[in-house]
């Protein structure tokens, strides 16, 4: 059962199954990528991630890795000879992974961290999308520390932090734009925002981002459907 | 890489007894033969210690290690494995596909236990057998971790506890507890034999007797504390 070679298994509008191929390209490592229907999923999803049967799923060599910030951390580990994404030092390590779980985790006492906080900015209408947008704004100042003084959040070059994180500099904006709210202003998050055009002028970003207006007329037609049910 | 000074930086931890977070931290640095200092944060106010070291969550555990803080408590493990690399045992496996497996069930278990934990202990209003069920269920898929992950050995980690043996069972001392509290059975020796085993051998391990006390120290904090701060569940906290 020798299987051979690497394959995503994403779905083109996933911002966490991108993650996985920047992180793949950053290391030049040849892929597959499996564009799951996720209202239909494949027997071959299932079978690789019965736990929480979601994408992405990352299979090198026939085995499976799931949970998109861990398969990132797999990849830098497993072509440990490529682009190094995981900072040297343990202590900058440590900061990466504070911030990488600060955006993405929900924390135990239901406190809302960047992920959370950024979700309700889609469907947020009227008076209480004002709320909403400036509890985002508060977790992305919060997160905009960690870029003080640096191009990107890895340093001079994209790290983990960036991978884990850089789905808003494509996403946010498609967001605003489909609920009318403004999030992300030079104003409000200076740094947020130059960050993000650089990141989106780094090759293995600008190679795999879904076609801006398939994205937007996907996230129009999903607000719609949330906001009339 | 890790420090060549011998002199003793001081490494503190703050923390408070009961919590699966700060035991974790104690497991690992025991483990290690890290001489540590566990200061203890006081209940009700902050310490400007604690404020200092977290702002962003001002949550226990912090480690101070040279004087710099590190929070949330694996992450702290995985600053335990790459600081003091050089002692063993290693807390994560070098493959790097054991140690994605072993940081995924670390996650699940966070993900599934806290707030079933919480429930049972009365500590936040919910349905207590609603949240036993999920216990159970999630202590059954990582009995079938348990022998990927260990290859059938006496821990999730290959060569001993490691990793994944210290993130569940920083909860046990509460999963024993909410058992008596509760009379219902969780980690059944006939339901999850592996993991009850694994549970007695786990809290007699020279690393974690100290830091994990009987279960009869967690129900008496429980009765003390619990009752008193029970309040609905908050309907964003599944």
């Amino acid at each position: 059962m020798a299987e051979k070679g690497v394959k995503v298994f994403g779905m083109w509008a996933s911002p966490m199954a991108i993650r996985l191929e920047w992180a793949l390209r950053l290391k030049s490592v040849v892929y597959e990528y499996v564009d799951e229907d996720l209202g239909n999923k494949s027997d071959a999803l299932l079978r690789y991630n019965p736990v929480t049967k979601k994408v992405p799923v990352l299979v090198h060599d026939g085995k499976p890795v799931v949970e998109s910030a861990i398969i990132v951390e797999y990849i830098d580990e497993a072509w440990k000879d490529g682009y190094p994404i995981m900072p040297a030092d343990p202590y900058e390590r440590a900061q990466a992974r504070f911030w990488a779980n600060f955006a993405d985790e929900k924390d135990l006492n239901g406190f809302v961290q960047c992920n959370a906080a950024v979700y309700p900015v889609f469907t947020a209408t009227g008076e209480a999308q004002g709320k909403v947008v400036h509890e985002a704004q508060q977790c992305l100042k919060t997160l905009e520390k960690a870029l003080e003084g640096k191009k990107f959040f890895g340093g001079d070059a994209v790290g983990y932090l960036d991978l884990v994180v850089g789905w808003y500099a494509y996403w946010l904006p498609i967001i605003e734009e489909v609920s009318g709210a403004s999030v992300v202003t030079d104003e409000e998050l200076p740094l947020m925002k130059a960050w993000f055009d650089r990141f989106l002028a780094v090759d293995v970003v600008k190679e795999t981002l879904p076609p801006r207006d398939k994205l937007l007329a996907l996230n129009t037609a999903r607000r719609e459907q949330l906001l009339t049910a | 890489m890790p420090s060549e000074k011998q002199e003793e930086a001081a490494v503190r931890v703050l923390g408070r007894w009961p919590s699966p977070y700060v035991i974790r931290v104690l497991i690992a640095l025991n483990l290690k033969g890290v001489e540590h200092e566990m200061v203890a944060e006081p209940k009700g106010n902050k310490s400007e210690l604690l404020l200092a070291s977290n702002p962003v969550h001002k949550k226990i555990p912090v480690l101070i290690h040279n004087g710099r803080p590190i929070s949330e408590s694996l992450v702290i493990l995985h600053t335990s494995t790459s600081a003091w690399a050089s002692q063993a045992p290693a807390i994560l496996p070098s493959d790097p596909h054991a140690r994605a497996a072993e940081r995924f069930w670390a996650q699940y278990v966070d993900d599934k236990f806290p707030t079933a934990i919480r429930v049972l202990r009365g500590r936040v209003v919910g349905d207590k057998e609603e949240a036993a069920a999920e216990v159970s269920a999630a202590l059954w898929q990582l009995e079938g971790a348990f022998v990927e992950c260990g290859g059938g050995k006496g821990y999730f980690g290959s060569d001993g506890v490691g990793y994944l043996d210290i993130a569940l069972g920083s909860h046990v001392g509460w999963i024993r507890a909410v058992e008596r509290i509760n009379g219902v059975s969780l980690l059944d020796a006939a339901k999850v034999p592996r993991l009850a085993a694994w549970a007695d051998r786990l809290c007699a391990h020279p690393a974690v007797v100290d830091v994990l006390p009987d279960v009869d120290r967690f129900i008496e904090f429980s009765v003390q504390n619990d009752g008193a701060l029970a309040k609905p569940v908050d309907e964003a906290s599944k």
